[in-house]
C-alpha cells in the first residue's frame, strides 16, 4: 500500500478509523487538536456515523468515552497534557472500573512549552493510574500503536494511555496503512454490570484486579513489539531511550549502528527483564527521555546508591526542555555542531493579537476603565486574549489554568481586592468558568467578569465554541441579575460608550458580567474564503 | 542525496506551501521525508519555522541538528538570521529582502542586509517586487522557492510538476501565476550565483 504523508496526530486518527473507532471525544488543545479534526474531516467517519463533535472540556470528553467503552465500542479521547489534569478524576477511576470496548486516552505533552503553561509529563499519570502507556518513536509507530492499543485494552479490559509530544504530533512522515479496515464493535454490555459501580466494596475488588493485572502488563511490555533490546559490543554504557528520543540517538550514528546496547522503549510499565539485562551487562546506563526524568529516577532510586545512571538528573542532559540531536550528541561525548552565531541585532518576534482582533478594543477599554485604580486587578485565562499580557496592552495579571480567571478574581475580592476583574473567552467560560461563576453568585462576590465572546475557540484554530449563542442565557440561568449582564460591541467607535458601561459595572457591588461580542477576525476571514470556495 | 532545509518566516507568510511543494517533488522521486511544523500560539504573528528533511536514505531525527542544515529559506530577512546556528559551513541562505514589520523594535533593514551579506553563500531578493512583476505579490513565497530551486538537488521540472499538483484545485490562472513566479525566482538566482 502506498505510504501517506501524515502528521503524528493524523497518523493516530487514521489508525483509529482503520481500527474500528466508533467515537472520538476531545476538547481542542495544541498539540492534540489535529487528531479530532482529522476524524471530523473524514468522509469515511461521516459515512460510518463515527462521533467526533467537540466536547465542552476534557473531563466531559473522558467520561463520554468511558460511556462508549461501557457500551462495548472502541473509542478514543484526546487532549493536551494539561487537559489530562481536567480529566484526571475520570481517568484515574477508569483504571479501576476498567474498559469494555477498547479505550485509548491520548495525551499530548509539550516539552519546551511551545504553546503551554507547563511541560508536565503525562507518563506519570499513566503510572499513577497503573495503566499501560504507549509512546511512539515515529509516525508509523503512532499508527501501529493505536491498533495494538485497542486490542490490548479489550484483552485486559483496561484503558490505555498514549503519550505523544509536540514534535511527534506536529511532524510529518510517511505512514503505511494496514490493508484491512476493522469493523466497529457491536453494542455489547460489560459482562459484569457492577464493574463500573465504584462503591468502596466493589472498588476494593476492582483495585486488587488492577494490581494483579499489573504484573501481566510488565510481562506484556517484555514481549511488546514496541520495546526492543538492540545489542552493542561496547558494554561500558547501556542506553535506555524512550519514544521520539530514539531518533535523536540514531541521528548521531550515520550508519544507524550504535556501538552500545540500546533498550528502545515504546511501552510501559518498563519491560523488567530487558532492564535487568541491561543492568547486568552494562557498567552504567544513560537514559534519554523527552519530558521529565521518569525512567531515570526510577532506575536510579532516591539515594542513587544502586545502578550508575546518567541523564537529566546529573546534568548529562538538561533538566528541562525538549531534547534534540545536539543535546544527545553531547551526552554521548560526541562533538557538538553549531553554525553561525545569531547576530546581536536579532530581536524576538513574539506572537501577538491579530490586527482587527476584537480583544484589542476590549483591552483598551478595560485598561482605560481601570486607569484610576491601582494596578494588578485583572485575572485572565487561557486563550488568544492571554496575549493581552504582552506589550502594548499589558492588561492582565494572571493566566493559570482554564477557568481560573473567575475564581481567582473571586478569591481576591474575598480578600478585599475590590474591584477585581476576570477576563475569560467564551469557550474557556463553558469549559471551566461556569462552575466558578456559580460560586461567585452564591457569595455575591463584588467582581466584574468580562466574557470575551468571539464565537469560536480561536487559539487552537477556530473550532466550534460549545456555548455559542448561549452565553447570556447561561449567566442568567446561573443567577446573574439581568441588569448586570451587559453586552457591548468592542469597536474603536464605541470606545467611550464601552468604558462608561465598564465603569458602571465596576461600581456595582455584586457579580456583573460584561460580554464584548464580535466575531474573531480570523474566523470571518475563513468564513468568507470558504464561501468564495463553494461558489 | 539529502537536503536539510530550515523554512523561516512570520505566521501566515506561506512557509507551509513551500514545504508542500518541495515535499511533493521529493516524494515523487521516491525520497524519504520528515517535516516538523509549528502550530498553535506561535502562529499569531510570531516567528515560525519548519524543519524539512528530504533524503534518498532513512531519516532519523525530525529536527535538523545545529550546524548541519544545507539551506535556510526565509520569506523575511530578519527571520533568516534567527536560524543561522542551524546552517552548515557550506550552507546557503535564500532570503527575501522585504521586511514584515509587526514589532516596535524592528532592527535597521540595512544592518540586517549587512548580516545576510556576511553569510558566505547567500541570495537575497525582493520577492514581492519580483512576484508583482510576475502577476501578483501573493506568489512571493514561490519566487523565494524558485531562487532556492538550483540548490535543492532536483531538476527544475520537478518543482513545476509539484506546483501543478499542489495548486490543482485552484485553477489554471493560479498555476500559471505560480509557474511564472517560480521561474522569475530561479532566473534571479541564476544571475547571482
Amino acid at each position: 500500500m502506498q505510504k501517506l504523508l501524515l502528521l503524528g496526530d493524523e497518523a493516530i486518527a487514521q489508525a483509529a478509523l482503520d481500527a474500528g473507532l466508533s467515537g472520538i471525544y476531545a476538547y481542542p488543545g495544541t498539540p492534540s487538536t489535529e487528531i479530532t479534526e482529522f476524524v471530523q474531516k473524514s468522509k469515511f467517519a461521516r459515512e460510518n456515523h463515527i462521533h467526533s463533535n467537540w466536547s465542552t472540556n476534557e473531563k466531559t470528553a473522558m467520561e463520554s468515552a468511558l460511556g462508549m467503552s461501557y457500551a462495548g465500542k472502541r473509542t478514543m479521547v484526546c487532549m493536551k497534557h494539561v487537559g489530562l489534569n481536567v480529566a484526571a478524576d475520570p481517568f484515574i477511576n477508569s483504571a479501576i472500573t476498567g474498559a469494555n470496548g477498547g479505550l485509548i486516552v491520548v495525551s499530548a505533552d509539550d516539552p519546551s512549552m511551545h504553546s503551554s503553561q507547563n511541560e508536565q509529563d503525562s507518563r506519570f499519570y499513566g503510572k499513577f493510574a497503573l495503566v499501560p502507556i504507549l509512546e511512539p518513536g515515529d509516525q508509523q509507530e503512532a499508527y501501529d500503536m493505536v491498533h495494538y492499543g485497542f486490542d490490548f485494552s479489550e484483552k485486559f479490559k483496561v484503558p490505555v494511555l498514549m503519550r505523544i509530544t509536540t514534535r511527534m504530533a506536529h511532524s510529518r512522515s510517511g505512514v503505511a496503512r494496514r490493508g484491512e479496515i476493522r469493523k466497529q464493535n457491536e453494542l455489547k454490555m460489560p459482562s459484569d454490570l457492577r464493574q463500573f459501580v465504584l462503591l468502596p466494596n466493589i472498588a476494593r475488588t476492582r483495585y486488587k484486579n488492577l494490581l494483579r493485572d499489573h504484573s501481566s502488563f510488565i510481562a506484556e511490555s517484555d514481549a511488546s513489539p514496541f520495546n526492543s533490546y538492540i545489542d552493542g559490543s561496547d558494554k561500558s554504557l547501556g542506553i535506555i531511550v524512550c519514544g521520539i528520543a530514539y531518533n535523536y540517538l540514531l541521528e548521531n550514528f550515520p550508519d544507524r549502528i550504535v556501538p552500545h546496547p540500546v533498550l528502545k522503549i515504546g511501552q510501559y510499565p518498563l519491560p523488567r527483564k530487558m532492564v535487568e539485562k541491561m543492568a547486568d551487562e552494562c557498567r552504567e546506563i544513560l537514559v534519554i527521555e523527552d519530558g521529565y526524568p521518569m525512567v531515570e529516577e526510577l532506575l536510579k532510586g532516591y539515594l542513587g546508591r544502586g545502578l550508575k545512571v546518567k541523564g537529566r538528573l546529573d546534568g548529562t542532559l538538561p533538566r528541562d526542555g525538549e531534547l534534540n540531536p545536539n543535546l544527545v550528541a553531547v551526552a554521548l561525548g560526541k562533538p557538538d555542531t553549531y553554525g553561525l552565531p545569531i547576530p546581536d541585532l536579532v530581536v524576538n518576534r513574539p506572537p501577538s493579537l491579530c490586527s482587527g482582533c476584537p480583544h484589542i478594543d476590549s483591552y483598551y477599554a478595560l485598561s482605560e476603565t481601570l486607569s484610576e485604580l491601582s494596578n494588578g486587578r485583572v485575572f485572565s485565562d487561557i486563550g488568544c486574549y492571554t496575549l493581552g499580557a504582552l506589550k502594548p496592552y499589558e492588561a492582565i495579571n494572571s493566566c493559570v489554568d482554564m477557568g481560573a480567571s473567575i475564581t481567582m478574581a473571586k478569591g481576591a475580592a474575598d480578600a478585599g481586592l475590590i474591584p477585581s476583574v476576570a477576563v475569560i473567552g467564551d469557550s474557556t467560560f463553558t469549559h471551566s468558568g461556569m462552575t466558578g461563576l456559580l460560586d461567585a453568585i452564591n457569595d455575591k462576590s463584588p467582581i466584574t467578569i468580562m466574557i470575551l465572546d468571539n464565537g469560536t475557540t480561536a487559539m487552537t484554530g477556530g473550532q466550534d465554541s460549545p456555548g455559542f449563542g448561549k452565553i447570556e442565557e447561561i449567566c442568567k440561568g446561573l443567577g446573574v441579575e439581568e441588569a448586570h449582564i451587559r453586552i457591548l460591541k468592542p469597536l474603536k467607535k464605541y470606545h467611550d460608550e464601552n468604558v462608561a458601561i465598564m465603569k458602571e459595572e465596576l461600581a456595582y457591588h455584586g457579580v456583573s458580567v460584561i460580554i464584548p461580542r464580535r466575531e474573531c477576525i480570523v474566523a470571518i476571514d475563513k468564513r468568507i474564503r470558504d464561501k468564495f470556495k463553494n461558489k | 542525496m539529502k537536503k536539510d532545509i530550515i523554512l523561516a518566516g512570520v505566521g501566515g507568510q506561506g512557509i507551509i506551501s513551500i514545504a508542500s511543494i518541495i515535499g511533493y517533488a521529493a516524494l515523487e522521486q521516491g525520497m524519504f521525508l520528515k517535516q516538523s511544523e509549528v502550530h498553535g500560539m506561535s502562529q499569531r504573528g510570531g516567528d515560525v519555522m519548519s524543519n524539512l528533511r528530504i533524503s534518498h536514505n532513512h531519516i532519523a531525527s525530525d529536527l535538523i541538528p545545529f550546524g548541519q542544515a544545507d539551506m535556510i529559506i526565509s520569506i523575511e530577512p530578519l527571520e533568516s538570521l534567527r536560524y543561522l546556528p542551524y546552517l552548515s559551513k557550506e550552507g546557503w541562505v535564500i532570503s527575501n529582502t522585504r521586511p514584515f514589520n509587526n514589532i516596535p523594535n524592528y532592527p535597521d533593514l540595512d544592518k540586517i542586509m549587512g548580516e545576510i551579506a556576511k553569510v558566505p553563500h547567500h541570495i537575497a531578493l525582493d520577492a514581492e517586487a519580483i512576484a508583482k512583476e510576475a502577476g501578483s505579490t501573493k506568489a512571493a513565497n514561490i519566487v523565494i522557492l524558485g531562487a532556492a530551486a538550483p540548490f535543492l538537488g532536483m531538476t527544475y521540472e520537478k518543482f513545476e510538476d509539484a506546483i501543478r499538483f499542489i495548486f490543482r484545485h485552484k485553477g489554471d490562472k493560479v498555476i500559471d501565476l505560480n509557474l511564472v513566479a517560480l521561474k522569475a525566482g530561479r532566473d534571479f538566482a541564476d544571475r547571482h550565483i
